[in-house]
C-alpha cells in the first residue's frame, strides 16, 4: 500500500517512450530538480510561518496575524520584500567570495535534501552511503558561513564566523557518532535500508538505551549544527549584532535565513528517519488491529508528522533557553558529549553483537 | 561520580525550565495578553487620568473658563503655551479687564507633565484621553485651545 | 583583502584589535558605545564613550522652577521615575523645611516600591534576553504591565509620571489603586517562581553567571558602586535602611547582602529584591494614613540659600540630588548623582580576561539605563 515506486517508474517509462533516451532522463532530472526546488521554498515559507507562530505562543504573543487569515501569508509577503530589496553590502568586502557564500549554504542544505527518503519509494537518490553523505553536506555548508562571515570584512561576522568554525568541527563528531551508533543497529548506510529495518519496531524502541542516549546527543548536537538557541553564538544578537551575515541583505540574507530553517528540517528528518523509523508506522506487536489502522495512515504522513514533531522539539529548545558560551559549547562537546557517544556505541555494538535488538 | 550527577542535575533544569513554557504554550489561547490595537479602537478606554493632549472644555454655549491669566503659560517648563491676551472696556464697572485672545497650544513640545492643570486657578484646561496624536504635518499639533468666537464663562472670575 | 595585506605576526602571538560595541547594539540597551579591545573573544580593555544621548538636564534646571524640575528627572533613569522625583522633591522640602502628611511618605513609598518591581522585572526579562533566552521578555512585559496600569490609573503616565511635586503629591490615588496592588502582588507571588524555574535554576544560566566577573567588596567601594550591584559584594549600602526616608523607618524588610560579588549574585540580589518589595507593599498598603495630600506652598518656590542634598535608593543604585541655592525661583545650580555612571565605571575592572560574552552579561547585572548615565 501506498508504494510510490510504480508511480516513479511509470512516469520514467512514460518520459522514455515519447522522448530519446538521453532528453528523458534530462527531462526526469529537471523535473525533480523543480521538485525539489518547491519543496525547499514551500518549507522555507511554512517553516518560518511555524517559527514565528510557535514562538508567538510560547511567549503570550499572536504572532503574525495581518497578512491572510491568521497571518498565513506573512511569510510570502516576506519573501516578496527580501527578492525586491536593494542589495547592500560592503564596499571593502572580497566580493567573490561574499557573493559566493550564501551559494554555498543553500546547495549543501539542497544537496543533503536530496537523500531523503519521503516514503517508499519518493527519494531522489538512494545511494548506498546516503548518511555519510549528509553528514558530508552538512559540514559543506559550514563553509558558507566561515566564507561569508570572513569575506564580510566585519569584526561582528568574523567573530561570528570563527565560532561557527569551532561549534561546526566538534558538533560534527557528536552527530557522526550518534548516527554511527544506530548504523550498527541497521548494517547499513543506505537510507531506504535504514527505514525498511525498522518495519517491526523502531531503533529508538529496538535499541533500548543506547538508542535514547545517542538519540539526545543527536537532538542537541543537531541544534548546534543548524545554529539555533542555545547554541546560536554564529548569530548570538546580543553579543555580535548579527554574527556572520551582519552584512548581507535582500535575497543574499534570505539564503542563509532560508537555509538555517531547511537544516534545521534536515536535523528533523535524519532524526525522524534514523530514530523513529522514518515513515514507517506505528507497529506495536501482537496488536494486529492497531498496527492495520496504523498502516492506513499513508507514510508520507507519519514521514512528515514525526518531522514536525522533532521541529518542534528544537523550537521548544529555542524559545526556554540561555545561549551557552563559546568555551561552555566546547566543554559540553568534548568532555560531555564525546566521551559519552563512544562509550554509548561500545554499549550499542555489544547489544547488538548479542542479538538483544531483534 | 559528580560528573554523572550534573548531567542529571542539568538536564532537569532544562526540563522543569521548558515545563514551565511548554505550559505557556498549551494554555497560550487563555493568557494571551496582546491587545490587538487598531482593532479594539472602539473598546479601548485609556483610564480617566490618562494624560494624552491638553484641551479645553466648551460648554454649549461656546463659553470657557480660561480668563488669560497666564499662569498655565508660567508654569509650563517647555513653552508649550502661549497666552495672546489684550484688554477690553467691561461695560458694567467701566474698567479695562484682560481677556483672552488666543490660548496656543504647542503639542509637539508638550511633555505631559500636568503643571499647566494644577496651575490653572480657574480650572479652564485639562487632559484629554486621546492619544492618538500623530499627523502628516507638524503645523497641525500647534493649536488654539479656545473656539473661535467663543467667550468667557460667567461667573468664574469672581 | 589580499594575503599579502594580512598582518602577520612573526612570533606567532596574537594582535589585539578594536571593535565597536554601540552605539546601536542589542546589548548596551541605549545609546552607549563601548571601545572594546581585544584578543580573539576576550575583552582586553573597555573604554566607555558617553554623550550620545546628553541633555544637559542639569544645565537646563538652572532655568527651570523647581516644580518644573521634577519633570526633567522622569527622563533621566525612566525606569526609576518615581525614585528621581522623589530625590528632587525631598531635597526642596529640606530646604523649604516643610514636613509632607504621613499619607504622602506611604503613598510615595508604595510607589518606589512599585517602581523598584516593574524596573526589575524589566532587568529580569532583559538579562534573559542577553543571554540568549528571548521568552523571558515576555513574561517579564506581562507583568510589568499590570504595575504599569496601576500608574496609569494613578498618576495618569505609565513611564514618565511627575506625579510626586514639592509639598506632597499632584493627587490622591484612585479608588481602585489598593484593590489592583493587591491583585498584583497575588499574580505575582505565583509567577515569581517560575522566574527562577526558567532562569535562576537553568543550568546554562548558571554556568554562564557564576563565578564571572567578580568585584570585590574593596573594589566595589573604591568605584562607587552602589545598588544591587554592591550589594552583591557584600556592601551595606541600602539607603533605605541606613538612611531612611519617607516611610522605610515604620516598615520592616531585610537588606539582601551577597558574598561572592560574582553576576549570579548580582542577579540573585535583584531578584530576593523583589520578594523584598512585595514585602514592604503589603506592609503599607492597607494602612494608607489619612491626611493631607499636598502641603502648602507659595505659587513659585524659593528656596532659601544654601546647598540641600537628597539621596534615593533608586532600583540601580544611589541617586543623589544637590540643589544650590542663591535663594531665587531657579537653582544656582543642581547636580545629580546618577547611580548608572558610578557603576559604569567598574566594567572595566571586572570585564577584563573575561569573553565578549561575559561582558553582554555584566553589563546585564548592572542594569544601565543610558539617559541616567548621560543625563
Ligand atoms: S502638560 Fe506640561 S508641558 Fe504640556 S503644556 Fe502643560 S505644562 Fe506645558
Ligand atoms: S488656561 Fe487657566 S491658567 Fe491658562 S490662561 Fe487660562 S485661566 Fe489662566
Amino acid at each position: 500500500m501506498y508504494d510510490f515506486t510504480g508511480l516513479i517508474q511509470g512516469i520514467n517509462k512514460w518520459l522514455h517512450s515519447i522522448l530519446p533516451a538521453v532528453a528523458a532522463d534530462v527531462v526526469g532530472w529537471i523535473l525533480i530538480a523543480a521538485a525539489f526546488l518547491g519543496l525547499f521554498a514551500i518549507l522555507g515559507l511554512v517553516l518560518v510561518l511555524a517559527e514565528r507562530k510557535i514562538a508567538a505562543f510560547f511567549q503570550l504573543r499572536l504572532g503574525p496575524n495581518r497578512i491572510g487569515p491568521w497571518g498565513i501569508f506573512q511569510t510570502v509577503a516576506d519573501a516578496i520584500k527580501l527578492l525586491l530589496k536593494e542589495p547592500v553590502g560592503t564596499n571593502r568586502a572580497d566580493s567573490f567570495l561574499y557573493n559566493l557564500a550564501p551559494y554555498f549554504v543553500i546547495i549543501a542544505a539542497l544537496m543533503s535534501m536530496s537523500v531523503l527518503p519521503f516514503a517508499k519509494g519518493l527519494h531522489a537518490y538512494d545511494i548506498d552511503i546516503g548518511v555519510f553523505f549528509v553528514i558530508a553536506m552538512s559540514s559543506l555548508g559550514v563553509m558558507g558561513i566561515l566564507l561569508g562571515g570572513w569575506a564580510s570584512n566585519n569584526k561582528y561576522a568574523l567573530l561570528g564566523a570563527m565560532r561557527s568554525g569551532a561549534q561546526m568541527i566538534s558538533y560534527e563528531l557528536s552527530v557522526g557518532l550518534s548516527i554511527l551508533t544506530i548504523v550498527l543497529l541497521s548494517g547499513s548506510l543506505r537510507m531506504s535500508d535504514i527505514v525498511a529495518s525498522q518495519s517491526d519496531y523502531w531503533f529508538i524502541f529496538k535499541g533500548h538505551i543506547p538508542a535514547w542516549i545517542a538519540f539526545m546527543i543527536f537532538i542537541i548536537a543537531g541544534t548546534a549544527e543548524t545554529n539555533r538557541t542555545p547554541f546560536d553564538l554564529t548569530e548570538a544578537e546580543s553579543e555580535l549584532g548579527a554574527g556572520f551575515h551582519t552584512e548581507y541583505s535582500g535575497l543574499k540574507f534570505a539564503f542563509f535565513f532560508l537555509s538555517e530553517f531547511v537544516n534545521m528540517f534536515i536535523i528533523a528528518a535524519m532524526g525522524a528517519i534514523l530514530f523513529f523509523g522514518g515513515w514507517m508506522p506505528l507497529h506495536i506487536g501482537g496488536w494486529d488491529g492497531f498496527n492495520h489502522v496504523m498502516d492506513f495512515i499513508p507514510p508520507i504522513f507519519w514521514f512528515f508528522g514525526k518531522v514536525s514533531f522533532l521541529i518542534f522539539l528544537i523550537m521548544w529548545f529555542r524559545w526556554t533557553f540561555p545561549r551557552l558560551r563559546i568555551d561552555q559549547l566546547l566543554t559540553l562537546e568534548w568532555k560531555y558529549l564525546l566521551p559519552m557517544n563512544l562509550a554509548n556505541i561500545l554499549l550499542m555494538a555489544f547489544i547488538v553483537l548479542m542479538g538483544w535488538h531483534l | 561520580m559528580s560528573y554523572f550527577g550534573d548531567i542529571g542535575k542539568g538536564i532537569k533544569t532544562l526540563l522543569s525550565g521548558m515545563k514551565v513554557t511548554g505550559k505557556y504554550f498549551l494554555n497560550a489561547r487563555k493568557e494571551i495578553i496582546t491587545q490587538q490595537y487598531p482593532e479594539n479602537r472602539d473598546t479601548l478606554e485609556m483610564f480617566e487620568r490618562f494624560r494624552g493632549e491638553v484641551v479645553m472644555p466648551h460648554d454649549e454655549n461656546n463659553e470657557h473658563r480660561c480668563t488669560g491669566c497666564q499662569a498655565c503659560e508660567i508654569a509650563c517648563p517647555n513653552g508649550s503655551i502661549e497666552i495672546v491676551w489684550d484688554r477690553k472696556v467691561d461695560e458694567e464697572t467701566g474698567k479695562k479687564k484682560k481677556y483672552i485672545v488666543n490660548h496656543i497650544y504647542h503639542l509637539s513640545m508638550c511633555t505631559m507633565c500636568n503643571l499647566c492643570i494644577v496651575a490653572c486657578p480657574t480650572d479652564a484646561i485639562k487632559m484629554a484621553k486621546k492619544f492618538e496624536n500623530a499627523v502628516f504635518d507638524r503645523t497641525a499639533l500647534t493649536k488654539v485651545l479656545n473656539k473661535p468666537g467663543s467667550k468667557l464663562m460667567d461667573g468664574v472670575e469672581e | 583583502m589580499k594575503t599579502e595585506e594580512l598582518i602577520i605576526n612573526p612570533q606567532g602571538k596574537t594582535e589585539e584589535y578594536f571593535i565597536n560595541m554601540g552605539p546601536q547594539h542589542p546589548a548596551t540597551h541605549g545609546v552607549l558605545r563601548l571601545l572594546l579591545t581585544l584578543d580573539g573573544e576576550i575583552v582586553r580593555k573597555v573604554d566607555a564613550d558617553l554623550g550620545y544621548i546628553h541633555r544637559s538636564i542639569e544645565k537646563m534646571t538652572e532655568f527651570d522652577t523647581y516644580r518644573q524640575i521634577v519633570h526633567l528627572t522622569d527622563r533621566m533613569d525612566y525606569l526609576s521615575a518615581h525614585m528621581n522625583n522623589e530625590a528632587v522633591c525631598l531635597a526642596v522640602e529640606k530646604g523649604l523645611q516643610i514636613e509632607v502628611s504621613d499619607r504622602v511618605k506611604v503613598i510615595r513609598t508604595i510607589m518606589t516600591e512599585l517602581t523598584r518591581l516593574s524596573s526589575h522585572q524589566l532587568w529580569w526579562g532583559v538579562i534573559g534576553m542577553d543571554t540568549g533566552a528571548l521568552t523571558t521578555f515576555m513574561y517579564a512585559f506581562r507583568d510589568r504591565e499590570m504595575i504599569n496600569d496601576i500608574f496609569e490609573e494613578t498618576c495618569g503616565a505609565r513611564l514618565t509620571m511627575n506625579y510626586f511635586v514639592p509639598g506632597g503629591l499632584m493627587w490622591d490615588i484612585h479608588p481602585n489603586f489598593q484593590k489592583r496592588v493587591k491583585d498584583f502582588i497575588k499574580h505575582f507571588k505565583t509567577k515569581l517562581p517560575e522566574y527562577d524555574t526558567l532562569l535562576s535554576d537553568n543550568v546554562i544560566f548558571r554556568k554562564r553567571t557564576e563565578g564571572i566577573g567578580i568585584l570585590s567588596k574593596e573594589d566595589a567601594i573604591s568605584f562607587g558602586v552602589t545598588g544591587p550591584g554592591a550589594r552583591a559584594s557584600g556592601v551595606r549600602c541600602d539607603l533605605r535602611k541606613k538612611h531612611p526616608y519617607s516611610a522605610y523607618d515604620r516598615v520592616e524588610f531585610k537588606e539582601i547582602l551577597g558574598t561572592k560579588g560574582d553576576t549570579f549574585e548580582r542577579y540573585r540580589v535583584r531578584i530576593l529584591e523583589m520578594w523584598e518589595s512585595m514585602h514592604i507593599i503589603e506592609q503599607l498598603i492597607d494602612n494608607i494614613p489619612e491626611g493631607e495630600i499636598l502641603e502648602k506652598t507659595k505659587a513659585v518656590i524659593k528656596l532659601p540659600k544654601g546647598e540641600f542634598y537628597q539621596r534615593v535608593e533608586t532600583a540601580r543604585g544611589e541617586f543623589g540630588a544637590n540643589i544650590i541655592s542663591d535663594g531665587k525661583k531657579s537653582p544656582y545650580r543642581m547636580k545629580f548623582r546618577s547611580p548608572g555612571f558610578s557603576n559604569l565605571s567598574v566594567i572595566d575592572h571586572l570585564a577584563k580576561g573575561w569573553k565578549v560574552a561575559d561582558l553582554v552579561a555584566i553589563m546585564a547585572t548592572f542594569d544601565f539605563v543610558i539617559p541616567d548615565i548621560d543625563r
